[in-house]
């Protein structure tokens, strides 16, 4: 199996790897692009941690191979903030106690980031749903859902 | 969970993909959205020698209305199902299903072909397929063919495609203008595949009723629920002919036990949709 | 002291590096030269001899530097010590038998992960498979395979307790009730695995990176299974660890799995849990079969209380277990003050992977069958769930509270926090909507659980699984103990960094270190830099070091307070010495060391820390030089177990009252929550945001247990939940809606904050209450639940067989059987 070359742009940067057609995006971002903020948690699409964004819709990371990436634009966690400042969901995430380990906050913020984009005055019931995308151990969701829905609020002028 | 080693290929057009698949003779396999490949792969619970990935033959992803059918092509995202325009006019219960389909992540990347390509006996798009009566085109060294729901689906996970065909357009006959429809589920978690559900479409033409009605996880195929639908044919849309529509169907179905439900739960549980999703879709329907 | 800091919902520190993707979790460890990847070989036969091993196409695949087997692991390390007496050997891998499904036999090493479990695929292992046994009663009878040769039973381990006179209270009892309960096996699955990194040093140190949380009893463990004296051993913690529950503790036998890997292969390696693995081998709490008695009064006044315990630990006993039956030994009776208990404890080996302590530690099991059994004294007596309760609580006047079996319960008022609870749920309003609904046919139920919180394990608990003889032996070494240790140090130009090594999970310490230091010293917590890593080479630990049981809310603030203190006080006598004033006239106030009383100079921590630093020569005779301190907190009450087999096996109490009223769908038997109060009573809280945090957490851990989770294996030991689409984990949509919390705060008279743990919190009281709101629910057809999980087929299941028998249910009931004075046998 030879390897392959992979170029793409991650959090508006070219990037490139080589890597086996069998590495997976997550192993690609992780250990060849030194993006350790997307996370591993399951590796079969359940539990979401490794959620980005793939030409802006959120994906799993885990279930797609580097080399099906060539091409794509990929947003990551490390891309939301801008200009040293926290993204008004970052924001939201802290004022609303919306993470506790952080393990699965990169997989759930670019997952409320599509929802927000998608359904942009999201229910109480349509952000449980759109989060449910993605698993948490620690919150209960509660903070989630609430700082999802706070963030709804601010950045509903901007779009 | 790191994939075996396979080859790689990521053909642009059809027939080079079709052309790889004859040339792996049975040992390759097709990539499309991956939800339910990859993670197969990550368990090491699938060994192709090669995959050939779909995704870059964009010519398989398009909603066409045509003929008093939408043609689907494979390649469509579910993602792209879900926000279709055409596909909220025209065929209001696959959008209502799209929905149930895991959860948008997942929808981005899964596609429609893939989805009735696997097979999972408790998957959405498989019900929507037979309920509605689509077709689907499959492609291989020999030509086109077209089979219907019943001629597709064969077991758990098993379709009568052959190893060199590519399942490359789903059909389905657009829903009658004022046709009522509803997706009615229940699983253990939201996103989750279903233990059981049941799509329904109802319309009224000439004074008369015609039901469509086929369940998801009651069996190892979807199955379409012909007596039960005959019942509120014959009789009508009130509720004593909804619930007996609803106790045909729990006698149709012969579902099968795994450890999130009994075989008679899930023989109840058919029964107690479809008379939710036939109330439901007849108070839709004009 | 001002009390500004304290109190307050402080928005995290934490939060900054994990809400960007820059925390330092294991797996982020930075590269370390010529890291290898580690895969496990593991045992696909629930039980089997291991006839031997073929390694050779495994050695010699691509990539591949070493694969280690039983073998290995037999000849160069020993077995784990084990909490009871009978001689399991529980070595790191299988070495004789496999004796679950999914335990390690051996590990390749590779240059990859990706090649690591390509190799591991070629390890050969023949088995000589043996029949396999799942459930604890029938591991028990005299046909069952034997798991351990060796120990010739699947008893791990029995006690009999007795506290008080049992005998004399059932045989004078009005009423005596029995009941057989089952609670599942599940574990808390933090969303980060397990992950190791090991490397051996030129030395002979090694140097073991891991998301272990403590207790760091187990790092004198590994050493001596590894051979080597504790101080060539370094554990070291990063900052961040992915959530754990008490499922981390149990990560131990990897570390030294993994270290032997790496010895072997020359090489430092890697190893990172994947979910399947971690699915069929890492750690849950137990499934148990328990069967209870309870003997009352006419009146309602619980006199005794009966526990047989079957607790299924899998297939070895793997420390600190068996604390699923003794850890909560000093509230075993809960907020209750009957005085007589009999606990019969046995602790049974199966063909099911290891145990050990899950969010809760052993307290959701007990106050589901005991709040399950009160439940059932107020339907015999015709009582409400409220009165009975209120009827048997110990009273406020009763604090500090020796429990019959040793606890000491600090403060409480238990009374106080039920009206509590009674009054935010408004309790006769969701009676009267009971009334309304059930007139038309809904399954409407309310339910009632009560739980005494407690935090900060005794260590010394662990020896009740010990017999009082065997304790009594001159060469015994009783164990007791719960200590944290913090170090505050103000630096040249006054900035003050907090040293701590306590494993936090996602509990924001950093964040509460930081109030309590802010309050302590009158500077505001960005002022204070927290640094908590553990490292033991570097950290001050001990035993009972980690993040578990609930213990930083309670002794490690305590430390953190206490360092802080010391530190004031000595700013508070270098100042004395600069002002030529005595110490009693001066006070820390502010941030700045000030005449108590009329004007004079102030001196700013700034000020004095310069001074300090700088000019040795300005100390007082005999000041150390140097602005740091160093506590090391311990509970006084934390004796080690008695004669009697009292031990207060925590050292802080809190209380939870809960009510919750629930919808049970007549068709689809799906389960709704419509309303959950949740009264919490933890002492002096220090961020209310974060101690809310906890508890909307451990609620969403007690419901998925009780509703969704389960690691199931068939009667063969084959294991059916290896994936997250079978293993159930609750999303956004399965979490209630809203949940009403509500406190009350009686301060610990034991720590320096008046401050307990909260850490477990409502997952211990979910199970309980929501059982109870259902079975409330469904008492019109008589329906009582005593196993979980209620997925909605069992319940559903459950309904049909009721219909089936059709017998008018309230009727059945109140024709309980009295049992026979003497129930003894019936516990047999
Ligand atoms: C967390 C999660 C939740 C999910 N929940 C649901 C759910 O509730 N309901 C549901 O229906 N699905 C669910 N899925 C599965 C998802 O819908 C998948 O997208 C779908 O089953 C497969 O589609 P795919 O495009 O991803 O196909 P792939 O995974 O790429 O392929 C699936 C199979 O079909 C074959 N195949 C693919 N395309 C073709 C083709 N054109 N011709 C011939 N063979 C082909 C492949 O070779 C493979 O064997 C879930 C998945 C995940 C990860
Ligand atoms: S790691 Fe990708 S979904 Fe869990
Ligand atoms: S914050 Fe820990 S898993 Fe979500």
């Amino acid at each position: 199996m030879t390897a392959a070359t992979v170029r793409l742009t991650v959090n508006g940067a070219a990037r490139e790897g080589r890597c086996e057609p069998r590495k997976l995006l997550v192993d690609f971002l992780r250990e060849d692009l030194g993006l350790t903020g997307t996370h591993v948690g399951c590796e079969h699409g359940i539990c979401g941690a490794c959620t980005v964004l793939i030409n802006g819709d959120a994906a799993r990371s885990c279930l797609m191979l580097a080399v099906q990436a060539d091409g794509a634009e990929i947003t990551t966690v490390e891309g939301l903030m801008r200009d040293g400042r926290l993204h008004p969901l970052q924001e939201a995430f802290r004022e609303h106690h919306g993470l506790q380990c952080g393990f699965c906050t990169p997989g759930m913020l670019l997952t409320a980031l599509d929802l927000l984009r998608t359904n942009p005055s999201p229910s109480e019931q349509e952000v449980r749903e759109g989060i449910s995308a993605v698993l948490c151990r620690c919150t209960g969701y509660h903070g989630i859902v609430k700082a999802v829905r706070a963030a709804a609020v601010t950045l509903a002028p901007s779009r | 969970m790191k994939p075996p080693k396979f080859e790689y290929h990521a053909p642009s057009t059809l027939d080079e993909a079709l052309a790889l698949l004859a040339r792996y003779n049975g040992d390759a396999k097709l990539l499309a959205g991956g939800q339910s490949l990859v993670p197969l792969l990550n368990f090491r619970l699938a060994r192709p020698a090669a995959l050939i990935d779909l995704n870059r033959i964009t010519s398989l992803a398009y909603i066409r209305e045509h003929d008093g059918h939408v043609r689907l092509g494979a390649m469509t995202r579910q993602r792209a199902i879900e926000f279709s325009p055409v596909v909220a006019r025209r065929l209001p219960l696959l959008r209502e299903a799209t929905r149930w389909v895991g959860h948008l992540p997942i929808r981005s990347r899964g596609t429609i072909g893939g989805s009735i390509a696997h097979a999972d006996p408790s998957a959405e798009y498989p019900a929507v397929l037979t309920a509605l009566e689509g077709e689907v085109v499959a492609r291989g060294p020999k030509g086109e063919r077209t089979l219907s729901s019943g001629a597709l689906f064969e077991t758990y996970l098993t379709t009568t495609l052959a190893p060199d065909e590519i399942l490359t357009e789903v059909r389905l006959p657009v829903m009658p203008e004022g046709a009522g429809w509803a997706f009615e589920e229940l699983a253990r978690r939201h996103g989750d595949f279903a233990i059981v559900g049941v799509a329904a479409a109802v319309w009224r033409s000439g004074g008369r009723v015609t039901a469509r009605l086929a369940t998801a996880g009651a069996g190892g195929t979807p199955r379409r629920l012909r007596a039960a639908e005959e019942i509120v044919e014959r009789d009508g849309l009130g509720a004593a002919a909804i619930e007996a529509a609803g106790r045909r169907a729990s006698e149709l179905v012969e579902p099968d036990a795994d450890i999130h439900a009994s075989a008679d739960y899930r023989r109840h549980l058919a029964g107690v949709l479809t008379e939710r999703a036939l109330k439901r879709a007849a108070e839709r329907a004009a | 002291m001002s009390d500004r800091w304290i109190g307050k919902s402080v928005k995290r520190v934490e939060d900054f590096r994990l809400l960007t993707g820059r925390g330092t979790y294991i797996d982020d460890h930075p590269p370390i030269g010529n890291i290898h990847h580690a895969a496990i070989v593991r045992s696909r036969h629930p039980h089997a001899r291991i006839l031997g091993y073929d390694v050779s196409k495994a050695r010699a695949a691509e990539g591949v530097v070493g694969v280690i087997t039983g073998d290995d692991v037999a000849r160069e390390t020993k077995p784990f010590a084990v909490g009871v007496t009978t001689p399991v050997h529980y070595y790191c891998a299988a070495t004789d038998k496999v004796r679950f499904v999914g335990e390690p036999v051996a590990v390749v090493v590779a240059r990859d992960r990706y090649l690591a479990e390509d190799a591991a695929e070629l390890v050969d292992v023949e088995y000589e498979p043996l029949p396999a046994v799942v459930d604890p009663e029938k591991a028990l009878q005299p046909d069952a395979p034997v798991l351990h040769d060796k120990v010739g039973t699947n008893l791990a381990g029995h006690r009999r307790l007795v506290y008080g006179d049992p005998e004399r209270a059932f045989r004078e009892a009005d009423v005596v009730l029995r009941e057989r309960f089952r609670f599942p096996k599940y574990g808390s699955t933090p969303i980060e695995t397990y992950g190791i990194i090991a490397r051996w040093e030129p030395d002979g140190i090694c140097t073991v990176w891991s998301n272990f949380m403590g207790p760091f009893i187990m790092h004198p463990l590994t050493a001596r299974v590894l051979g080597l004296p504790e101080n060539k051993l370094r554990f070291i913690v990063p900052t961040d660890i992915g959530g754990s529950f008490g499922i981390k503790s149990s990560i131990y036998p990897y570390i030294a799995l993994i270290a032997l890997a790496a010895k072997h292969a020359g090489v430092p390696v890697k190893w990172i849990e994947d979910r399947r693995e971690h699915l069929l081998a890492s750690s849950s709490g137990t499934d148990r079969v328990a069967y209870r008695e309870l003997a009352a009064k006419r009146d309602g006044t619980v006199v005794g209380m009966r526990f047989k315990w079957l607790d299924n630990v899998g297939g070895y006993i793997r420390s600190p277990e068996p604390g699923c039956s003794f850890r909560p030994t000093g509230n075993f009776v809960g907020p209750y003050a009957f005085q007589h208990l009999e606990v019969d404890a046995s602790v049974v080996m199966t063909n099911k992977s290891l145990t050990g302590p899950n969010r809760g530690y052993a307290c959701g099991h007990l106050y589901f069958e005991t709040e399950g059994m009160m439940d059932r004294l107020a339907d015999e007596l015709g009582l409400d769930p409220i009165e009975i309760r209120r009827r048997n609580l110990i009273a406020p006047e009763q604090m500090p509270y020796r429990t019959p079996t040793g606890g000491y319960y600090d403060s409480g008022d238990y009374p106080a926090a039920l009206d509590k609870a009674v009054q935010v749920a408004d309790y006769a309003d969701l009676r009267r909507q009971q009334a309304r609904a059930r007139a038309n046919g809904r399954w409407f139920g309310i339910g009632v659980a009560l739980a005494v919180d407690p935090s900060v394990s005794n260590m010394g608990y662990v020896a009740t699984a010990l017999d009082p003889e065997f304790r009594a032996k001159p060469e015994y070494l009783p164990k007791s103990g719960a200590v944290d240790a913090a170090t505050v140090k103000i630096d040249p130009l006054g900035r003050v960094t907090t040293i701590l090594g306590t494993t936090p999970q996602g509990q924001g310490h950093q964040t509460v270190v930081a109030q309590i230091v802010a309050d302590e010293l009158g500077l505001t917590p960005d002022d204070i830099t927290v640094v908590d890593e553990m490292d033991t080479f570097t950290r001050i630990w001990s035993i009972s070091s980690g993040t578990y049981s609930s213990r930083f809310g309670s002794v490690g603030t305590s430390a953190v307070a206490l360092a802080a203190r010391k530190l004031r006080a000595k700013l508070v006598d270098y100042a004395a010495h600069l002002m030529e004033r005595p110490a009693a006239d001066l006070e820390f106030r502010d941030g700045a060391v000030r005449p108590r009383s009329g004007k004079g100079p102030s001196y700013s921590v700034k000020d004095l820390a310069g001074r300090a630093h700088w000019n040795t020569e300005s100390l007082p005779d005999g000041m150390e030089p140097g602005l740091q301190a160093t506590a090391v907190f311990g509970f006084g009450v934390s004796r080690a177990v008695d004669a009697e087999d009292r031990v207060n096996s925590s050292n802080t109490y809190g209380f939870i009252a809960e009510i919750m009223a629930v919808e049970v769908d007549r068709r689809t038997a799906a389960i709704t929550i419509l309303k959950y109060v949740t009264v919490h009573d933890a002492g002096t809280i220090i961020n209310p945001m974060i101690a809310e945090g906890q508890i909307y957490g451990g609620a969403l851990h007690g419901l998925g247990g009780a509703l969704y989770e389960e690691l199931k294996y068939d009667d063969d030991g084959q294991f059916l939940t290896g994936t997250f689409m079978d293993y159930l984990v609750p999303t956004a949509t399965e979490a209630p809606a809203e949940i009403e919390i509500a406190h009350i705060v009686s301060p610990s008279p034991l720590t320096p904050l008046g401050s307990k743990g909260l850490g477990e919190s409502s997952s211990m009281t979910v199970p309980a209450v929501i059982a109870n709101a259902v079975s409330d629910a469904l008492r019109p057809l008589g329906i009582r639940i005593t196993e979980l999980p209620m997925t909605p087929s069992n319940l559903w299941e459950m309904i049909r067989q009721a219909g089936d028998r059709g017998a008018e249910p309230r009727a059945s009931r109140a024709g309980h059987p009295r049992p026979e004075p003497d129930s003894r046998h019936s516990l047999q």
